[in-house]
């Protein structure tokens, strides 16, 4: 089960509203490498680990996931806070504007709707630990451009936590790849 | 900032390294210094909010926050409504 903490795990500071940068952070929201497709990737991978360090990993950096795409998705509300929308329309979010307003959508920044079909979840560890290792590396060079996109300090210093996150994840990842080879290599006979 | 948005940024900050700890001790259980500061900033944690709590209201539904009337969960801020600056 999960119980909700009333608290983002970093905050999210906007000095200013950015209509095409609440668009282009949509790709962490609801792209293929977005923080809901990290989170509903590891909590579903999670079931088949063949050990206690990659199930627990999986449990909680999945948690941890969450809270990232909260943090995004506050972003992204505060971006697009009260602007008009004529802006929303200048600015590229005309379509977005019609069919969900300034709610947040899990939607890429081109505006294709999140799909199950960005995960795997093969039942095989080493090749699902290996997606998430790949997964960790694209959402870092993901912030990584999103972060040339925004002269805002508080947006630029919100994105530099998530791109560390990222780092992070990939090291403890890679731990727990090469605890579950070690097992599956010490249970094979020929 | 306010005494409020402070206490906050206390407790997200012990929080974080909580989370950190909690990753790392996963792939190395047996890791004497890592348990060590993980439970003292587990303590801390929970100084932190059981005194954020009392003042401010629920972190989370069933914490430290007096039993009042009405219903204190529901009071504003949110996460996505507070304004740190």
């Amino acid at each position: 089960m999960w119980m909700y903490e009333k608290k983002l795990e970093y905050p999210v500071r906007v000095f200013k509203t950015d209509i095409g940068m609440a668009k282009y952070l949509l790709a962490q929201y609801g792209g293929p490498d977005s923080e809901l497709s990290a989170a509903v990737r590891y909590l579903t991978q999670r079931y088949t680990m063949p050990t206690n360090k990659a199930k627990g990993l999986l449990t909680d950096i999945g948690t941890e996931e969450l809270a990232h795409w909260e943090i995004v998705g506050t972003m992204i509300y505060k971006l697009v806070k009260g602007v008009p929308a004529q802006q929303l329309r200048e600015a590229g979010l005309g379509a977005y504007f019609a069919e969900h307003d300034r709610a947040v959508y899990p939607a890429d920044a081109a505006g294709v709707p999140w799909t199950a079909a960005y995960i795997q979840s093969q039942g095989d560890p080493v090749a699902d630990l290996h997606e998430d290792l790949a997964a960790e590396q694209k959402a870092r060079a993901t912030y990584e451009r999103l972060i040339q996109l925004t002269n805002d300090p508080g947006v630029k210093d919100t994105l530099r936590f998530l791109r560390e996150r990222e780092v992070v994840h990939f090291q403890r990842f890679g731990e727990a790849l090469n605890d579950v080879q070690a097992v599956l290599d010490s249970k094979k006979f020929f | 900032m306010s005494e409020r948005i402070a206490m906050l940024r206390e407790i997200q900050e012990l929080e974080f390294t909580a989370i950190d700890l909690n990753l790392f001790l996963d792939t190395h259980p047996m890791d004497q210094a890592a348990l060590r500061d993980y439970y003292a900033v587990r303590d801390r944690l929970l100084a932190a909010r059981k005194c954020y709590e009392e003042t401010y209201g629920p972190l989370t539904a069933a914490g430290f926050t007096p039993a009042v009337c009405p219903w204190q969960w529901i009071e504003s801020p949110w996460p996505w409504e507070i304004e740190y600056q």
